[in-house]
């Protein structure tokens, strides 16, 4: 239960304490989690286990399942999935939800989608709540103020029996995004230079906290983008304190609470935020003004660079890095110098549950309104889920991409971790709007590089890796 | 699970840093329901050609090291996703102890589960035990969990620093569940109370 304390707390202390079961003399704590999202991928050996145990799930109504990582894009999904392996997987989901009596989206729901696009848009997170999945991409929800991670499948297990977790706590970082975000830069930008800025281990042992006037300024969708990927830099979770912006997000959604429920929820979640002087282990700043169109050139996500820059030298860097680094420009394909603009590209992929939702369409689509596709590239557009997929209908935007040359697909993970047939052949480069650039992450061999949608949108017009700036007539700092 | 307590094996180096969890087993072996048979495609995309037929050079196809039960490897191992198929891949070959700077924090957790110990040791140790673990099947390294230390085959010792209730499961092979499971009143507590308190969670 919460406690009045003196001492002041962060917002990543009170929504714990707000969770706190039970904990043992050496600080070991057993947290309530509040929901527990499924996919197909890491769920199907943590229901097998409560079978062969004989037992239940504590809290159906709080668990929620979805296939998404293993589902073709491709309308003929409804009656086949033609991978026997991942068919196995999508039918054993559905066999274990029903079974188990937990909320489930199949495949031919409207509202299937990427677990952590659906569960924000149908109002199963919340304010101070604790999510996991076992998906490392949970992070995501922290844009709500929700303390949410992934984990593994044990623990799926573990959250499927007892709805808690043995967790240690974390410690606290902070990382402010101050002043104004000059135009053509987005959530992306931000998550990516922050990542480029503190590596990919920066954040290991941390729960971070995103703050300042350029994250307050960020939609829903911009702050998802953001906390999705506190994940690459290490952290357990990604943080944002619910404000204004959050409760209109929320307020009448399917699972929001409603009348007298909401105004309750509305004044506990008003008090999530971090007191005027609450301790923070690590704080890193940047100023909005700073931060440009950036990209991946590597494997690693870390490996950000302004759109305006060259491709590196191993000699830039030092320690493993180094060998790291020749072993990445090998695998990309890139020679030390180029300029990240002149680099061509096969491919365009826009989606993932880090920019497949409504305004991230929107804002590849406005790059491409009256524009196709350069010869020879390809383009496939895969929204979050279904439901963004028929808010994007309405608004004309899947016309826009067809007329592009984009293929317009069906709600899943998709291209992202190419688990479906979604894939990058061997050599082939790819502007994506994605989270990880690792080798062989969209296929195999085949070369990633991460950016904003605008961004990718922009590549896919150019045929090359393209600072948007140039394609909007938005000027270029001096 | 099994009991980690102490382990004499041959080590493997690993020297690259980042080593991501989609190196350690690519996405289309994902597609099981089963924990077990990861152990041959284990770095399945650095070990095997398209073909199949081996990378000769990658460590653990090198006949020093086709038995090894432990990595020594750069920062960062276990980057990427939350799978727990890496460390059951990992354990599937063989491997039952990774030695590195550091973790990734989901990867760190799952080893835990799965009867691997991930050790943590400063740059110079991990340096010398991956110069120890070049030498081949000759350089043997142990491991003792009960007294947290790694020792090279010419006789040093490292300290490492392990949380006293890990270790406890780890030494003991407990389940979690099992244990979490005897304190179901103090779950039902908390449920009733939070009814009262956020009544729309």
């Amino acid at each position: 239960m919460t406690q009045d304390n003196a001492k002041p707390r962060t917002l990543y202390d009170k929504i714990w304490d707000a969770h706190l079961v039970d904990q043992t003399a050496d600080g070991t704590c057993l947290l309530y989690i509040d929901r527990h999202l499924v996919h197909e991928v890491t769920s199907p050996q943590a229901f097998e286990g409560l079978r062969m145990s004989g037992r239940k799930v504590r809290a159906p109504e709080k668990t929620i399942a979805v296939p998404d990582h293993n589902v073709p894009t491709t309308a003929d999904r409804e009656t086949h999935i033609d991978n026997e392996d991942s068919r196995i997987q999508v039918e054993a989901l559905d066999r274990n939800a029903r079974e188990f009596g937990v909320t489930y989206y199949p495949v031919d729901d409207i509202r299937q989608g990427i677990v952590h696009i659906i569960g924000p848009e149908l109002g199963w997170t919340l304010p101070g709540m604790t999510v996991v999945c076992g998906d490392s991409h949970t992070s995501t929800h922290g844009a709500f103020g929700a303390l949410a991670h992934g984990i593994g499948t044990s623990e799926v297990e573990h959250v499927l029996a007892t709805q808690t977790l043995i967790q240690k706590k974390s410690k606290n970082m902070k990382v402010e995004i101050t002043g104004t975000l000059p135009p053509g830069v987005t959530a992306k930008d931000i998550t990516l230079s922050v990542i480029g800025k503190t590596g990919t281990a920066g954040g290991t042992g941390y729960v971070i906290e995103y703050c300042g006037e350029a994250i307050r300024a960020l939609s829903m969708e911009g702050r998802m983008t953001v906390c999705n990927m506190a994940i690459e830099g290490g952290a357990r979770a990604g943080l944002i304190a619910p404000d204004e912006t959050t409760f209109a997000y929320v307020k009448g959604r399917p699972h929001a609470p409603k009348g007298a429920a909401w105004e309750a929820a509305v004044n506990w979640w008003k008090t999530l935020k971090s007191d005027d002087d609450a301790h923070f282990d690590k704080v890193v700043t940047i100023r909005a003004e700073d931060i440009t169109p950036v990209i991946t050139w590597g494997t690693s996500p870390e490996d950000v660079l302004p759109i305006t820059g060259t491709v590196p030298s191993p000699e830039d860097f030092t320690g493993g890095k180094i060998e790291a680094a020749r072993r990445s420009l090998d695998y990309m394909g890139l020679t030390p110098g180029t300029p990240l603009d002149q680099i061509a590209i096969d491919a365009v992929f826009i989606g993932s549950c880090t920019n497949g939702r409504i305004e991230d369409l929107r804002a590849a689509a406005a790059i491409l309104r009256g524009r196709k596709l350069a010869d020879g590239v390809r383009g496939m557009v895969v929204p979050g889920s279904g439901l963004v997929r028929l808010q994007a209908e309405e608004e004309g935007l899947d016309q826009i991409f067809k007329d592009a040359g984009f293929e317009w697909r069906l709600a899943g993970c998709s291209m992202c971790l190419g688990m479906n047939p979604d894939q990058l052949a061997p050599g082939e480069r790819c502007a994506a709007t994605s989270n990880r650039n690792f080798e062989g992450r969209q296929g195999y061999k085949g070369r990633t590089h991460l950016m904003s949608p605008a961004m990718a949108a922009a590549a896919g017009v150019t045929g090359r890796l393209t600072d948007v700036r140039a394609l909007t007539g938005q000027a270029e700092p001096a | 699970m099994e009991k980690f307590t102490t382990l004499t094996g041959i080590a493997a180096p690993m020297p690259l840093v980042n080593i991501d969890t989609d190196m350690i087993i690519p996405k289309q072996f994902l597609k099981t329901i089963k924990r077990s048979g990861l152990g041959k495609n284990l770095f399945d995309e650095m070990r095997y050609n398209q073909d199949g037929t081996e990378i000769a050079d990658f460590v653990l196809n090198q006949p020093a090291y086709r038995q090894a039960q432990i990595i020594v490897a750069g920062d960062n191992f276990g980057c990427g996703s939350s799978r727990e198929h890496a460390p059951w891949a990992l354990l599937d070959f063989g491997i039952r102890c990774v030695i590195s700077t550091s973790f990734a924090d989901i990867f760190y957790n799952n080893c835990f589960k799965n009867g691997i110990l991930p050790v943590v040791l400063p740059q110079e140790a991990v340096d010398a035990l991956m110069e120890d673990a070049r030498r081949g099947a000759n350089a043997r390294i142990n491991v003792d969990l009960n007294a947290q230390t790694v020792t090279s085959s010419d006789g040093q010792v490292f300290a490492f620093d392990i949380d006293p209730d890990r270790k406890h499961s780890l030494l003991n092979g407990l389940d979690d569940i099992g244990l979490t499971m005897e304190k179901a009143p103090a779950i039902d507590r908390f449920e009733s109370q939070m009814a009262q308190a956020r009544p729309w969670v």
